[in-house]
């Protein structure tokens, strides 16, 4: 993208700003400036797609409800009757409904993130903004299906007699986790599928793959132990077990595992929006 | 500095055609790119590169701040591009551009429109994709929707919209931004008539207000009205600026035969012509001499030459006439009549002339533009030019010459007076 520097010296208000259009060489700023200027427009794509999102759909909102429940019956029938994993002593249902929450948040952001830059090629390639606000704003309207679906949650929990315990407050700390993590990889994703449509195909099938890797239908004990550091470098273990540690109260013993898992997802986050920018300034004419 | 609103310094944008034409790769074209990468870098040493092309190279130009500027050019001539990259889409590959003020683009018109929010919602959201702060659009949503009118519909989703109710929103929504630099590309093309004459008067008081505009059309009645000034881009260099006037003229005239025919090479004739092969387009006069200054009171000829590889069937072959402002005179195909439709139904392979004559006492004094079109209607245009050639018109001896005043209007028919004394 065009970089957008200002002469050094105008530090005073100075009207109208001289913009340098150039090309730019090496690794661009993070003109995260620019990115705050076009705030309001973060909020306006995220409330798009959260109002497009259930148009024309006969159950709307509902959604957001029966997609988690269905899945947590299959998970039941499945890991439950069939195979009989533990679950620390909780009920099944709640234990993988639980974690069913943060995953899904996680998943669709991180497969709308992958494809933002495509599917909005024709913002792409007509109008100037910071670009990083299109998988930003994907990623963020998860976040109504999350709330619906949490109400659920408190019914069950309430239907199970559990209470939450009083760390239920690093909730949101562990959907930023979530959230982090899919922006880390959905930036990297959607800037190689501007070059490379591979990418479409990619992400299905990793994110199932990822489900496996995550403690969805079992829990963070059944790992063995000489594997959890390496296993934790999926910052997903961190999110679910903190989810179920924070509202059922699990004991997990996590701990540095918590901090590996936040490691690797700043890790992900700060490489992906790097190598975004770097990518920027091919996006218009390759998309 | 502080005087010029926009500055451009030996601007240049390359573009990899493969890119361009395959937009993207799959990674396997990619890994197998790379293991033959060795191959493909000593040929590239070998054959000079024809990978990239310059889509605009070495422009230079200043916009005053105020100035309304006109861009014009034949397609591929760098526009686009050059406008893109004044917006800050894409960015140039050389050279510089700094621009004082906040630039507002037109190439954008319904950019981020989603078909499922109602009118009101799009206005918002394009706004703020167009840079706007939300209590900017409070402010001039009003105005917005009463200036697309459209304002019964405004609760209504865009999908329900005709395709003229639609741009109408999207440009309203464009016009109301004020920016300091404006840049339109084509929108006129918008719309009805009332609406185009709006939007015309639209980007009058812009510039009437002082703001710095730089406006790419095709229409060149538009720009003569709108600018003072133009440049003229051809094959991505800025080849000419004058006043207007003379840009248009320059621009309609410039790099065309001035011998009264046009001849095409081989390079001229893109793939997507075949299997028809345009030869030559000439004007003659009464006495088949091929000529580029013709007597309005003589009729002239205009014969266009070609060849088809393959019978096609349904062909038509036309000539445009435009003044030298880029105003149609008429447009006419070889088989307009039934008759001439039905016995050439289906042209065999060979080699042709397709010639008409224009009456004499018809046109006015002037320079003209002669285009021509090959195509088969609705199916395929297998060739255009536009622009093939220019000729000029001399009234010598025509009705009203003895006046010595020039004749206003694009024709100078010889008409049949009677004066009648009824009392």
């Amino acid at each position: 993208m065009a970089s957008a520097s200002k002469p050094r010296n105008n530090q005073a208000k100075v009207k109208p700003e001289t913009l340098i259009i150039k090309p730019s060489r090496g690794l661009a700023a993070l003109n995260l400036r620019d990115l705050w200027r076009y705030r309001e427009l973060i909020y306006f794509l995220t409330w798009r797609d959260i109002k497009v999102r259930y148009k024309q759909t006969i159950l709307g909102a509902a959604w957001a409800i029966i997609q988690p429940l269905s899945q947590m019956v299959i998970f039941n029938l499945l890991f439950g009757n069939m195979a009989n994993i533990p679950t620390d002593g909780i009920p099944r249902p709640i234990f993988t409904y639980t974690a069913l929450l943060p995953w899904n948040l996680f998943s669709k952001a991180l497969g709308d993130a992958g494809r933002s830059l495509v599917s909005s090629r024709n913002m792409i390639t007509k109008v100037y903004f910071p670009r990083l606000i299109i998988p930003l704003s994907t990623i963020l309207s998860g976040l109504v299906d999350f709330a619906i679906a949490f109400v659920v949650l408190l019914g069950m929990m309430f239907y199970y007699d559990v209470t939450p315990t009083s760390s239920i407050w690093v909730l949101p700390l562990l959907l930023l986790l979530a959230l982090m993590t899919a922006l880390g990889v959905g930036l990297w994703f959607s800037a190689w599928n501007v070059h490379y449509r591979d990418i479409n195909y990619i992400i299905p099938f990793l994110t199932q793959f990822w489900m496996l890797a995550s403690p969805l239908a079992y829990p963070l004990s059944e790992i063995p132990e000489k594997w959890r550091l390496l296993y934790s470098l999926n910052p997903m273990v961190g999110v679910v077990e903190g989810f179920r540690w924070a509202l059922l109260g699990t004991d997990n013993g996590m701990g540095i595992e918590l901090w590996i898992s936040i490691g690797f997802a700043v890790l992900l986050l700060v490489s992906g929006v790097y190598y975004f920018r770097s990518m920027e300034r091919t996006f218009a004419d390759t998309v | 500095m502080s005087e010029n609103a926009i500055l451009v310094e030996n601007l240049g944008k390359r573009y990899k055609i493969g890119a361009e034409i395959n937009r993207y790769r799959t990674m396997r074209e990619s890994i197998s790119g790379a293991l033959t990468w060795p191959v493909r870098l000593l040929r590239r040493q070998l054959t000079p590169s024809t990978e990239t092309i310059w889509a605009l190279r070495e422009v230079s130009f200043n916009v005053r701040k105020g100035q309304v500027l006109g861009v014009i050019g034949l397609n591929g001539a760098g526009k686009s591009t050059l406008l893109k990259i004044l917006a800050r889409v894409t960015e140039p590959s050389e050279g510089y551009a700094a621009i004082n003020g906040r630039v507002g683009s037109l190439l954008e018109v319904g950019t981020g429109f989603h078909p499922e929010l109602t009118g009101r919602e799009n206005i918002y959201l394009n706004g703020a994709i167009l840079g706007m702060k939300q209590k900017d659009i409070n402010k001039k949503f009003d105005a917005i929707v009463e200036f697309s009118g459209v304002s019964k519909f405004i609760d209504t989703p865009v999908k329900r919209y005709s395709s003229g109710m639609y741009l109408r929103l999207a440009f309203s929504v464009a016009a109301h931004m004020e920016p300091e630099i404006l840049v339109v590309d084509e929108v006129l093309a918008v719309g009805d008539a009332e609406f185009q004459r709006k939007c015309l008067g639209k980007m009058s008081s812009v510039a009437q207000e002082g703001r710095t505009v730089l406006f790419v059309s095709h229409n060149m009645s538009a720009i003569l009205r709108l600018t003072d000034e133009a440049i003229v881009l051809d094959k991505g260099s800025l080849v000419h600026r004058s006043p207007t006037a003379e840009a248009v003229d320059f621009y309609m005239s410039s790099g065309f035969s001035q011998e009264g025919q046009r001849i095409w090479q081989d390079q001229d004739i893109p793939e997507s012509s075949l299997p028809f092969i345009p030869i030559a387009l000439r004007v003659r006069d009464p006495r088949g001499k091929v000529v580029d200054r013709a007597r309005s009171i003589e009729p002239l000829t205009i014969e266009m030459e070609y060849k088809l590889e393959k019978p096609i069937q349904g062909l038509r072959v036309g000539i445009y006439l435009l003044t030298n402002r880029g105003e149609f005179v008429f447009t006419s195909f070889d088989v307009d009549l039934p008759e001439m439709y039905n016995k050439f139904a289906t042209r065999p392979q060979g080699h042709y002339v397709s010639r008409c004559q224009i009456p004499a006492d018809i046109l006015n004094e002037g320079q003209y533009v002669l285009g021509v079109n090959a195509s088969v209607n609705r199916v395929k245009r297998h060739f255009q030019d536009e622009h093939a050639l220019t000729f000029s018109v001399d009234a010598m001896g025509a009705p009203g010459k003895q006046w010595g005043e020039a004749r206003l209007g694009l024709i100078r028919p010889k008409m049949d007076w009677q004066i009648e004394e009824i009392a």
